[in-house]
């Protein structure tokens, strides 16, 4: 008997809705971790482009450059073998026999932040050079120091500046969340790979995916306009 | 670093070369034409063009571009005596296809915007004055409005390049065995992660290395308006006459 489409994406007894939403939540959760992976990880790699050390911004530089060069793909390769692979080295060390294997949602947000880390870095780089150096003199003559100045001044202009940049790399993020998939995450794509294989109606549930991926970016877009035209409420802009 | 090990991976990663570049170039080839074709439809302004190019745009920017191999290659399956009727099963049955026609449709999504700001950047007087020496629909197109927004689009064209090039390592998933395929199943075989890892990694720096000098190169081709004229020598007798 065929079922329909929508007996088949729904939640009645034959449905596989309930999964999909769950896994639509899992591509959710882990795209979050590895977007706030990558900002701290985009924080101090900005932070040494920006510092005058030479050696610190050669480092920040190959970063970013070796990042966006290669394939993400291969990023999470090397995460999903290499990490296991790692762990089972440190068992070893303390007496633990075999295969130690490494969660697969871990890897997959800290193969997404450190992915994502290069290009938040260049985000954060570019706001932080549209502060005005006026704003951080005069903190600085106020007897501000460091850290509180990093927290009062710079953190809250430099988020101002960078939430399009930020907009844009959560889509990245969101979109690479499905090359998860390959570690067996079951997420939005693979729960869809598996609801494909056991109903064998692979073009229902894949269109599903493509669907509910462009529902969680539409939002997604609409959320970050609502905050940049919020962080933007105090300013009067040209144009 | 076990340096013999690489050497032989380097070798093997090698075979995956002209793969990885053949369906960066077709799919690239073909996806500009299209992305062409969308800007055209965008800034034409007729809402019945303007619409489907704008959704289009929407979808295949919003999805991740591996659901969209997924859908081509295992999704259209479902419909295989349709395709058989129409003679094109044969086309989708082939991964290289299917991994093709997902990149040129995604690319053609992103490139379309990059033309289309391009397009728009020409700037208004110029095209007045083109008008005013007499030239109308495709011979200023030709020879005023593409190259113009070709030399604005092309930085961002470069990144897409550059995409596009990380984007086939995708084509592993559906069994192409590119540069990542070829990694993926030498790391199975031998879990010597790191060093294939790097060997991989630097085969598609390299390759990303080389494709930002030729548009860096073809850059500086498109704009002589913007290089520094030839130094000239003084001529000295000249101050004494």
């Amino acid at each position: 008997m065929q079922l329909s489409y929508f007996e088949l994406v729904g939640f009645g007894p034959n449905g596989w809705g309930s999964a999909l939403l769950i896994a639509t939540c899992m591509t959710i959760a882990v795209a979050t971790c590895g977007f706030l992976v990558g900002s701290v990880i985009g924080t101090i790699v900005a932070w040494g482009k920006i510092a005058g050390n030479v050696a610190l911004r050669w480092l920040a530089d190959g970063y970013t450059t070796v990042l966006r060069g290669i394939p993400d793909l291969l990023v999470i390769y090397l995460f999903y073998f290499g990490g296991s692979a790692g762990l089972s080295a440190i068992g070893r060390l303390f007496g633990a026999e075999g295969f130690v294997g490494v969660p697969a949602f871990v890897t997959g947000a800290l193969a997404i932040g450190v992915i994502s880390g290069a290009y938040q870095a260049e985000v954060f780089r570019g706001a932080y050079q549209v502060v005005s150096r006026g704003e951080l003199e005069a903190a600085r003559s106020v007897g501000m120091h460091r850290w509180l100045m990093f927290r009062r001044i710079i953190i809250p202009q430099v988020l101002r500046y960078a939430i399009p940049g930020l907009g844009n790399t959560w889509q990245l993020v969101l979109k690479e969340s499905a090359l998860i998939s390959v570690t067996g995450l079951v997420e939005l794509l693979r729960q869809s790979y598996i609801a494909a294989g056991s109903t064998r109606r692979p073009f229902d549930f894949y269109i599903t995916a493509a669907i509910l991926y462009l529902f969680v970016t539409w939002v997604s877009t609409y959320l970050f306009q609502r905050a940049e035209t919020y962080s933007m409420r105090g300013l009067r802009r040209t144009s | 670093m076990d340096f013999a090990f690489m050497g032989e991976t380097f070798v093997n990663l090698l075979r995956g070369v002209p793969l990885t570049l053949n369906l960066a170039f077709v799919s690239l080839a073909l996806g500009s034409a299209l992305a062409l074709l969308l800007a055209l439809m965008r800034l034409s302004g007729v809402k019945i063009l303007d619409w489907p190019a704008r959704a289009y745009v929407f979808v295949f920017r919003g999805t991740p571009l591996l659901v969209q191999i997924f859908l081509i290659y295992y999704g259209l399956g479902q419909f295989r005596s349709v395709l058989d009727s129409i003679g094109l099963w044969g086309f989708f049955r082939e991964a290289y296809w299917c991994a093709v026609c997902a990149l040129m449709l995604n690319t053609a999504a992103y490139s379309s915007e990059i033309i289309r700001g391009g397009l728009q950047a020409v700037p208004q007087n110029e095209i007045e004055a083109a008008r005013a020496c007499g030239m109308s629909g495709f011979l200023l197109f030709r020879r005023i409005i593409f190259p113009i927004a070709v030399r604005q689009a092309l930085p961002a064209y470069g990144s897409e390049i550059i995409l596009m090039v990380k984007a086939t390592s995708l084509a592993s998933v559906i069994t192409m065995m590119e540069v990542t395929g070829i990694a993926a199943k030498l790391i199975a075989q031998s879990f010597r992660v790191i060093e294939i890892f790097v060997v991989a990694g630097l085969i598609y720096l390299a390759i990303n290395f080389v494709m930002t000098r030729i548009i860096m190169a073809i850059e500086w081709w498109l704009s002589p308006h913007l290089r520094r004229p030839p130094a000239v020598e003084p001529r000295l007798e000249a101050a004494h006459v």
